[in-house]
């Protein structure tokens, strides 16, 4: 098969063809948040930008609110990864090494979960959170955050702690170990790879997410970044730097985070889908 | 061992967090949800119990436009498996036959699934722009002037020019998992059809892709569900409009409950998107099972 055919070289040439489909519309947008109007929008429409117009990413900063948002975005997506890993793996633990009645039933309930879209919570949540004041706060959207990325959470655990040996956890027990140590001490550092791919997961979901962000936040004090980035519009429907500008700070943290791991990023997803 | 793993306390204490969440915010909720649906309520005073009412007023109602919904999302699930998977599976079984620069592909072409929705959606705003985005700029430049439309404001063109960017950003995703399906096969089997003569379209036609047949299902699987549950991109970029020519059953259930107040109504169609995905993901299931049988 070695050696490259006229085949393989139409094969390439499509190829670069779709990439650059694929690519454009991003390249677009970091140019754009450079250029200042009278460049975008008819000087110069899809070159490089003349004039490198950095203000753009300090308005975006500074009066579009961005760093707020940021800030809002980070906590409330920094808690939900956390207790997710938590509570998905101590529920793991559970649902596949404890013994107790029901847990087959109890497991086949969460697998439901994966199905279940978000709208079906959303009106009683909200009522409940308008009842409790609790609107207009990180925690209205970390606890349904948490509960909604739950099952795949469990999932992703269950399928990986079937592949780990019993024996090491029967040894720990003979020499006394309590359940406790056995699930910190053995079971919990072997889960490693899992807990990577759970985070990986649940951070790209609590980061873009929108439906709950949108109708749980109405103050400008804990909204995130999505959120942020609709008010931005709407305030900026004539000025489009600025607004490239947020576009480009928002994908900015998952850019950095792919150039570094994105094997992981891809084998997270694919075992998320796949495996589980 | 059975006795320590038996041990109550820790069974409480490890599945306590995760069932009190899960009861909570997911299984109450939809209780709540399925009593909702059948009031007639506008969220402070007159609760009426209409029983199944708000169904009814669902598939014979016109005004409340719930039926065209239910067009629109078909479209777009029929749309992402009969367009996007093929193309998808297209590009991973290129993709697999170790060409030059496999891994910059797969790459770029999986990016756009890590970005944010809105981020996708505003930036497709910006594209479809009548007067400044780059369609109707590039129009004009090639002289085709009379191509030029509103794109996201034309009742014509709405759910095409929404459709487009949620093609854009997920194909990568399918193409991946489908990837990684054809990665997985043993080459062993491939070679040993092509010692026995078979050609590379016979291999793919006859070995890789019925071999690839539980990905497939999980992707169609997840293009269709997640067609059924779509709501971020058409939020951001017509909100279902103009004259709900993009509405699909997420968008206007939220703008019946949080707009126009109407709670029982709002519900039954959350309802209608839970019992939707469920008969779908079954219907799949059944589907595959008895082709593999």
């Amino acid at each position: 098969m070695g050696r490259e055919t006229l085949g393989d070289k139409i094969i390439f040439g499509f190829l670069c063809i779709w990439a650059a489909v694929q690519i454009f519309p991003l390249y677009w947008m970091l140019t754009f948040s450079l250029k200042s109007n009278s460049e975008i929008f008819g000087d110069n429409i899809i070159g490089i930008p003349r004039e490198w117009l950095w203000s753009n990413y300090e308005a975006a900063m500074t009066v579009g609110n961005m760093a707020k948002y940021f800030l809002n975005s980070f906590i409330v997506t920094g808690c939900t990864v956390i207790l997710t890993a938590i509570i998905g793996i101590m529920a793991t633990y559970g649902l596949t090494r404890m013994v107790w009645r029901g847990r087959k039933a109890a497991n086949n309930l969460i697998m439901l979960g994966l199905t279940i879209p978000v709208h079906a919570a959303i009106l009683p949540v909200f009522i409940v959170l308008t009842n409790l004041k609790m609107t207009n706060s990180y925690q209205a959207l970390i606890v349904p955050y948490t509960a909604f990325a739950l099952s795949m959470a469990i999932l992703i655990g269950n399928s990986f702690i079937e592949g780990l040996p019993k024996e090491l956890e029967e040894a720990a027990c003979i020499d006394g170990c309590s359940v406790y140590g056995i699930f910190g001490r053995i079971v919990l550092p072997l889960m490693r790879p899992a807990l990577s791919t759970i985070v990986i997961f649940t951070f790209l979901n609590a980061w873009n997410e929108l439906m709950f962000a949108v109708i749980f936040i109405s103050d400008s004090a804990h909204r995130t970044l999505p959120v942020g980035i609709q008010t931005l519009s709407g305030s900026y429907t004539t000025d489009w730097g600025p607004i490239g500008a947020a576009l480009v700070l928002a994908t900015f943290p998952v850019l950095i985070l792919y150039c570094f791991m994105s094997g992981k990023i891809q084998e997270s997803l694919i075992r998320g889908a796949i495996k589980g | 061992m059975d006795k320590v793993m038996k041990n109550k306390t820790a069974i409480f204490l490890f599945m306590f967090p995760a069932a009190l969440l899960f009861t909570t915010i997911i299984i109450i909720p939809i209780v709540m949800s399925g009593y909702y649906s059948l009031l007639k309520w506008n969220g402070f005073t007159d609760v009426d119990f209409i029983g199944l009412g708000n169904y009814i007023e669902l598939f014979t109602s016109k005004s409340a436009g719930f039926p065209r919904t239910i067009g629109n999302v078909m479209l777009f699930t029929a749309m992402s498996v009969f367009i996007q998977l093929p193309i998808a599976l297209a590009l991973a079984l290129i993709l697999s036959r170790k060409i030059r620069g496999e891994k910059f592909f797969v790459a770029v072409f999986f990016f756009p699934v890590l970005m944010s929705t809105v981020v996708i959606g505003q930036l497709w705003m910006k594209i479809y722009n009548p007067d400044y985005g780059i369609i109707n700029s590039a129009l004009r430049f090639l002289g085709l002037e009379s191509l030029t439309r509103v794109w996201l404001g034309d009742q014509n063109t709405a759910l095409m020019a929404v459709f487009i960017p949620m093609l854009w950003q997920y194909i990568g995703y399918h193409m991946l998992l489908m990837y990684a399906g054809v990665k997985s096969i043993p080459v062993e089997m491939k070679e040993a059809s092509y010692i026995d003569g078979a050609t590379e379209l016979q291999i793919t036609r006859y070995i890789t892709i019925p071999l690839l047949k539980p990905v497939i299902r999980v992707c169609v699987i997840f293009a269709v569900t997640g067609s059924l549950k779509a709501f971020d991109l058409i939020y951001v970029l017509t909100k279902g409009g103009p004259a709900h020519a993009s509405e699909v059953p997420s968008t206007l259930m939220v703008s019946m409950i949080f707009l126009r107040n109407r709670y029982g109504f709002g519900s039954s169609i959350a309802i209608f998107i839970i019992f939707i995905c469920f008969f779908f993901a079954i219907l799949i299931k059944k589907i595959f099972k008895t082709e593999v049988d």
